[in-house]
């Protein structure tokens, strides 16, 4: 099929439509208003439900409204919006209910930038909002991948009841690549019995609800809901290796830092420095098994992991590692990107020094 | 022969609620399981409650039930009806909920004219968390949090949301209602049967402000807490048709 040039916001919400999404609700905020504003006439087009909510509290609660209603609905923000929708993001867990929330980050903390971060991974990934919950967040690097996870996002959402979380960066959302819009087959309309869409013939009310006052209820749920995640982590876990077989030193970075990281492993392949890249896609279930048999191999010094961030992904890659290899990290913070030539020297200097 | 002449209305499910003795919270209920009923709407009725004492209404109504946190009913009910414009929708919220916390949502959702209706029930204060100062507590009257009674100086007046939100276009039409009384209470069954009759006819938000009691929390006799609807309560919030849009479109 014919290649299209898409910028990355307007492909993410395309992507969006023709995944089958129901309603979509924003609000403003850069670097993502692109989303909100390309569903404001392409949902209209669709005969869809668009809404510009009043805050992203109130866009949070609506896509809460319809997906409990039994529909395929959708969010997108940037970091301080997605501050904001935490609130709603737990009560969907608490509820289990799918929903998809794209987060274009940008540089915080506060109000700090609208240039490209990677900085909400703990947010994103440790347990947003308030309780012991989780959602699957799948991390694209082009505009092409985004293409193709938006579209697995509705999926995942409808098959484990649970929100689902596309963490991409300001980079992603505001660039423009060619993508193939591929033939997919249509996902079988999921079932959804526990919908709150009128009781009609059903014979019993539905009650969507988080809410369960007595411990032991409450306790029995969350026991269900690590075991849901526990199935997620097998079944649901997805990474990308480069260059890993012969490799001495792993890079080990997401979205867009994993495109520069690779630029580096590949200008440093002319030196005769074998580096490879481990990708994560999915951040929560992080890839921990797949990270310790790459970088378990008795040619690896030495594992980088590269962020735009303080170090945030780097505390999962310890966690995977357990010691087994150094770990090591670099990142460029408040919107700042890293070069590849930075990346590159950086991994002189640990090969030098695991040498030493 | 014997013949019925009252009983648990059909829109009720056959369970004890919690709520306190004098309470208006179940009569509320009643009068609005009545209108399901009699419009038959219980089968395509979805309902939203709110954080509160009325947090487990989706088990004594019936109909389907989303529970919504603190003060987004209104944006949980208009992801409901935007995508299902056909069904009744209805949020059902206390004063805590909507005229604090949920002040932007209700606002909004009035303003878009969402073609929802919302059951707002005033009883002054704040019920579940154990009787705190709400938004609309009055003037000099005491709570957990004001102590003293409340000052207009320090926290300000209490706010008359029928009548603010009646500002707004989108409002089609508000009534504020009590249930303390027959006569009082055959009104609030008119309004709130209403107000779902011309959600379903789509022109706009309806809204019906029911004053309630809390006589846990007020400190009172379950009939002194009617008696002060009534005398106190209706003297700062005055009961009646605030907006009808009807016949004027």
């Amino acid at each position: 099929m014919q290649k299209e040039l898409w910028k990355g916001n307007e492909a993410i919400a395309e992507a969006a439509v023709r995944a089958g999404c129901d309603a979509y609700f924003g609000y403003p905020i850069t670097p993502q208003n692109e989303i909100p504003e390309y569903m404001s006439r392409r949902m209209q087009e669709e005969n869809r439900v668009f809404v510009q909510a009043e805050s992203e509290i109130a866009a949070i609660n609506m896509v809460y409204g319809a997906a409990a209603a039994g529909m395929r609905a959708m969010t997108s923000s940037s970091s301080p919006g997605i501050s904001l929708k935490q609130e709603g993001i737990s009560y969907l867990i608490g509820a289990e209910l799918p929903a998809v929330i794209v987060n274009m980050m940008r540089g915080g903390p506060g109000l700090g930038t609208i240039q490209p971060s990677q900085s909400d991974y703990f947010q994103a990934t440790r347990s947003p909002g308030h309780g012991d919950g989780h959602m699957i967040v799948l991390a694209p690097s082009g505009i092409q991948e985004a293409v193709d996870l938006m579209q697995d996002s509705f999926d995942l959402a409808d098959r484990w009841r649970t929100p689902v979380m596309m963490l991409a960066d300001g980079m992603i959302g505001q660039m423009m690549e060619p993508i193939e819009w591929k033939q997919r087959p249509a996902a079988p309309a999921a079932d959804k019995p526990w919908a709150a869409n009128g009781q009609g013939e059903r014979g019993h009310t539905n009650f969507v609800t988080s809410l369960r006052l007595d411990s032991v209820d409450n306790e029995a749920f969350n026991e269900a809901l690590q075991q849901k995640y526990a199935d997620i982590g097998r079944q649901e876990t997805r990474y990308e290796a480069v260059d890993c077989e012969d490799a001495e030193l792993i890079l080990v970075a997401f979205g867009t830092t994993a495109r520069i990281a690779l630029s580096a492993a590949r200008k440093l392949r002319q030196e005769g420095i074998r580096a490879g890249l481990f990708r994560p896609i999915t951040l929560w279930p992080f890839p921990t098994q797949a990270l310790q048999q790459v970088a378990g191999h008795p040619n690896v010094r030495a594992v980088l992991t590269v962020e735009m961030s303080a170090g945030q992904m780097v505390e999962d890659v310890r966690l995977a590692l357990c010691g087994a290899k150094p770990v090591h990290f670099f990142g460029r913070t408040g919107g700042m990107i890293p070069e590849p030539a930075q990346v590159a020297q950086e991994i002189r200097r640990i090969l030098k020094e695991e040498q030493a | 022969m014997s013949q019925i002449v009252y009983q648990r209305s059909a829109g009720l499910q056959d369970v004890e609620t919690h709520y306190c003795p004098g309470c208006h919270h179940g009569i509320i209920h009643k009068l609005i399981a009545e209108t399901l009923v009699e419009l038959d709407l219980c089968a395509s009725a979805v309902g939203i409650c709110p954080v509160g004492c009325a947090v487990y209404a989706g088990n004594y109504l019936n109909c389907d039930f989303i529970e919504a946190a603190h003060g987004r009913a209104p944006a949980v009910a208009t992801g409901v009806k935007r995508t299902h414009p056909n069904l009744p929708v209805f949020t059902y919220q206390g004063d805590g909920d909507l005229a604090a916390i949920g002040a932007a949502e209700i606002m909004h959702a009035a303003m878009r004219g969402e073609k929802f209706t919302t059951i707002f029930v005033n009883n002054a204060i704040y019920g579940m968390t154990g009787g705190q100062m709400a938004p609309t507590t009055l003037e000099g009257q005491k709570s957990t949090t004001s102590q003293l009674g409340r000052d207009r100086q320090h926290h300000g007046l209490p706010v008359r949301m029928a009548e603010l939100l009646s500002t707004l276009d989108g409002m089609a039409y508000a009534e504020r209602v009590c249930v303390a009384d027959m006569p009082s209470l055959h009104k609030a069954k008119r309004a709130i049967k209403k107000a779902f009759t011309l959600q379903m006819q789509g022109i706009g938000f309806t809204f019906v402000e029911v004053l309630s009691t809390c006589p846990t929390n007020w400190g009172m006799s379950p009939v002194a807490a009617g008696q002060w609807v009534k005398d106190t309560m209706t003297q700062y919030y005055p009961l009646g048709v605030i907006k009808d849009v009807e016949g004027t479109l």
